[in-house]
């Protein structure tokens, strides 16, 4: 590596638990002071949680570099250290040419200001200077396909055009670094689309791109490199495709011990999910290409749940989604269901190839997120003769299996237009 | 390079001028902003300090008799209040300002002492606006400018160091004391009767020279150097403002200076308490 344009040495940095990021007051902060003078010159022993500690590597000019981990694993502290909008509590970091951080979309975007002007606003604050946002700016607004809207108050755009003009005038910062953080996570399918083959273009214009994201799948497609950090530390650097693939194989392996004790989880906290079990209901109880299960999730709330609803997705180790299971979307739970207790959901055939999928879990309850654990588990699904010929797509070609039959269509013409023969459950060949 | 920084270090002024079109576009908006949807539009910079000159006209001087060193009493207290009005907006704005912006801290960098600074500016505006209003004035009452006006922008720097020092202040304490909030309503209200707007100056001065004190004391506040000193550029009178302004310059010297050095020994941590 020739040419390093980020070079991170023992990059650290811990926040204070207890006392808190929260407000301060200042008459608590005298009568501490008066009650407890010595606390105040032991401030150290307070509890501490090291969001990075001692985090060194270097990334070379062109490269495009993923960064994974759990949530709270220190990604998004280490690229706001990186973009130096907080500090290092220890360790140092070079990082050579001019650096933009993406991270949000839309940062500084002033509901009362139109289109117009808030794309000149914004551009400032990221840090493009007048003459290149004025020479961008057709660009930018046929990019966020709003020329109608140019000047309208952002106030009274969609959501959607307030995220694509917020994604435009992003994309079209010119830096040499980017840092990305999860702003792709945004949007309906299409724009994402977009979105990232604007990324695509990023990175093949031989930009340096540090990105973070929990899509697996985006990770591998554009990152050559990707690093993972864990509890703040460095654990894992590499090709992307295999710092992936080992993250997915660890997660999987490790979180099935005890989803109570997972600390990495999203939401109001209001309920949470104690255990999961996954059961095959064949006799035998393998999980097959065919089989349907059983999944059982339990779950405490302090309160009776109302109107709670259960989702179960679950992905490929790439990230892509197989399917979701959703209490709201087949019904059958009662609308108050007890505090504390068991919700089981029974499927249909799987119809998976054989291989090892993850399952992220989630609790919704009225409009807010409860509790949210991403790969909570894992499944393995056992190969099986689904087509008693012994042939079977794998894994690495595809997602799904479905049973299914050939035939000749007959060449007598009357029957042209006769359905095809066989029951769909049944395998021909049987 | 990144690294704790440990200390005072420089100041990064240089920083400050490399994101001059920030501070531009930041006070464009805010100016922008501020009169949005509101029926008299910029007309609220004048109604202020003249609905205010109305009501210390009744108050202060027909009723309370305090007189105005020769002056038309209107003239006398709309001048002092053009420039406290934009020092009051500028304070109160910039103390603000951080916590105001704490989505900005927290996602981009940029020198944090562009938001305070664009919230002065943004208030110097406001005094462009209701200006020529003392004009005005001047020629209903037949008062002829003198050519001491070419130091008018002195003491309106004055005024904005004054501004910026304690805005500076007050903004980073604000981020990790929010009791800063509901306190500045209430100093800039006491610090408003501290200043010679309603009264002369010499009206204490005598006072103090009276108790056996020195007259400068009345000068340690460092908006009766500007407000003196506005006057004097605008009517000539009182007659020499300058050891009042001059006592007043060193006392914004150090608030500004040590504004500066707290901001930015605690501009590290603003995104991670802010």
């Amino acid at each position: 590596m020739a040419d390093v344009v980020i070079r991170a040495e023992g990059l650290s940095k811990h926040y204070r638990l207890g006392r808190g990021p929260k407000y301060k007051n200042l008459r608590e902060s005298l009568t501490g002071l008066a009650r407890h003078p010595l606390r105040y010159l032991r401030r150290p022993t307070l509890e501490m949680i090291w969001a990075l500690s001692d985090v060194s590597f270097s990334v070379g000019r062109g490269e495009v570099v993923g960064v994974i981990g759990h949530n709270g694993a220190g990604k998004s502290t280490l690229l706001k250290i990186l973009s130096r909008i907080t500090e290092p509590t220890a360790g140092r970091a070079e990082v050579t040419g001019r650096v933009g951080s993406l991270l949000e979309v839309g940062t500084g975007f002033h509901s009362e200001l139109t289109g117009r002007e808030n794309i000149y606003l914004n551009g400032a604050i990221l840090g493009m200077r007048r003459a290149e946002i004025a020479r961008k700016f057709d660009e930018i607004v046929a990019f966020a396909e709003i020329e109608r809207f140019l000047d309208t108050q952002v106030k009274h755009y969609s959501s959607g055009m307030y995220l694509r003009l917020a994604f435009a005038v992003a994309a079209h910062m010119d830096p040499e670094i980017m840092l990305v953080d999860e702003v792709l996570a945004v949007g309906d399918a299409a724009f994402q689309k977009k979105c990232l083959g604007k990324m695509e273009q990023v990175a093949a214009a031989g930009r340096t791109v540090l990105f973070v994201s929990h899509n697996m799948a985006s990770i591998v497609s554009l990152c050559g490199r990707a690093i993972r950090l864990g509890s703040g530390k460095l654990v894992d650097d590499g090709p992307a495709q295999e710092v992936v693939q080992r993250y997915l194989q660890s997660v999987a392996t490790q979180e099935i011990v005890n989803l109570a004790d997972r600390r990495d989880r999203e939401g109001d906290g209001s309920v949470r999910m104690t255990g999961v079990r996954i059961e095959s209901l064949d006799r035998d109880s393998v999980i097959r290409p065919t089989s349907r299960l059983r999944v059982s999730l339990d779950y405490c709330s302090d309160k009776p749940l109302v109107y709670a609803k259960f989702l179960v997705g679950v992905y490929d180790l790439g990230g892509k989604g197989a399917f979701l299971l959703d209490s709201e979307a087949t019904g059958g739970l009662p609308e108050t269901l007890p505090p504390v207790g068991t919700v089981v959901c029974e499927t249909e055939p799987i119809n998976l190839t054989p291989g090892r999928c993850f399952l992220n879990l989630a609790v919704i309850k009225g409009a807010g997120m409860a509790d949210y654990v991403q790969s909570a588990c894992y499944l393995d699904v056992e190969p099986d003769d689904v087509f008693g010929t012994g042939k079977l797509p794998t894994r690495s070609w595809m997602l799904c299996i479905v049973r299914h039959s050939w035939h000749l269509q007959p060449s007598d013409v009357n029957g042209g237009s006769a359905p095809a023969g066989g029951h769909p459950g049944q395998a021909e060949a049987r | 390079m990144i690294e704790p920084t440990r200390g005072l270090s420089a100041l990064q002024l240089g920083d400050l001028w490399e994101y001059r079109e920030l501070l531009y576009f930041l006070v464009w908006r805010d100016v922008k902003v501020r009169y949005k949807q509101t029926v008299l539009g910029a007309l609220w910079a004048i109604l202020q300090p003249f609905l205010t000159m109305v009501v210390f006209t009744l108050l202060f001087n027909r009723i309370a008799r305090i007189s105005s060193a020769d002056l038309p009493y209107p003239l006398f207290s709309y001048a002092g209040l053009l420039v406290w009005t934009f020092f009051s907006q500028s304070l109160s704005q910039s103390s603000g300002s951080l916590v105001g912006s704490a989505n900005l801290i927290k996602k981009v960098y940029f020198p944090r002492l562009v938001i305070p600074a664009s919230a002065v500016l943004a208030a110097l505006v406001d005094f462009v606006v209701a200006a020529p209003m003392v004009a005005v004035l001047m020629a209903y009452y037949g008062v002829a400018p003198n050519p001491a006006l070419v130091a008018l922008p002195v003491f309106l720097l004055l005024a904005m160091a004054a501004a910026l020092g304690a805005g500076l202040w007050l903004a980073a304490l604000n981020v990790e004391y929010r009791d800063v909030r509901y306190a500045i309503p209430f100093v800039v209200q006491l610090w408003l009767f501290l200043t010679p707007v309603i009264y002369p100056a010499d009206t204490v001065i005598g006072w103090l020279e009276h108790k056996g004190l020195p007259g400068w004391l009345v000068a340690l506040n460092p908006m009766t150097g500007v407000v003196e000193g506005f006057r004097w550029a605008l009517f000539g009178a009182p007659e020499n403002p300058w050891p009042l302004t001059l006592v007043s310059a060193v006392i914004t010297g150090i608030l500004l200076v040590t504004g500066s050095l707290y901001f930015h020994s605690m501009e590290r941590s603003f995104a991670d308490i802010a």
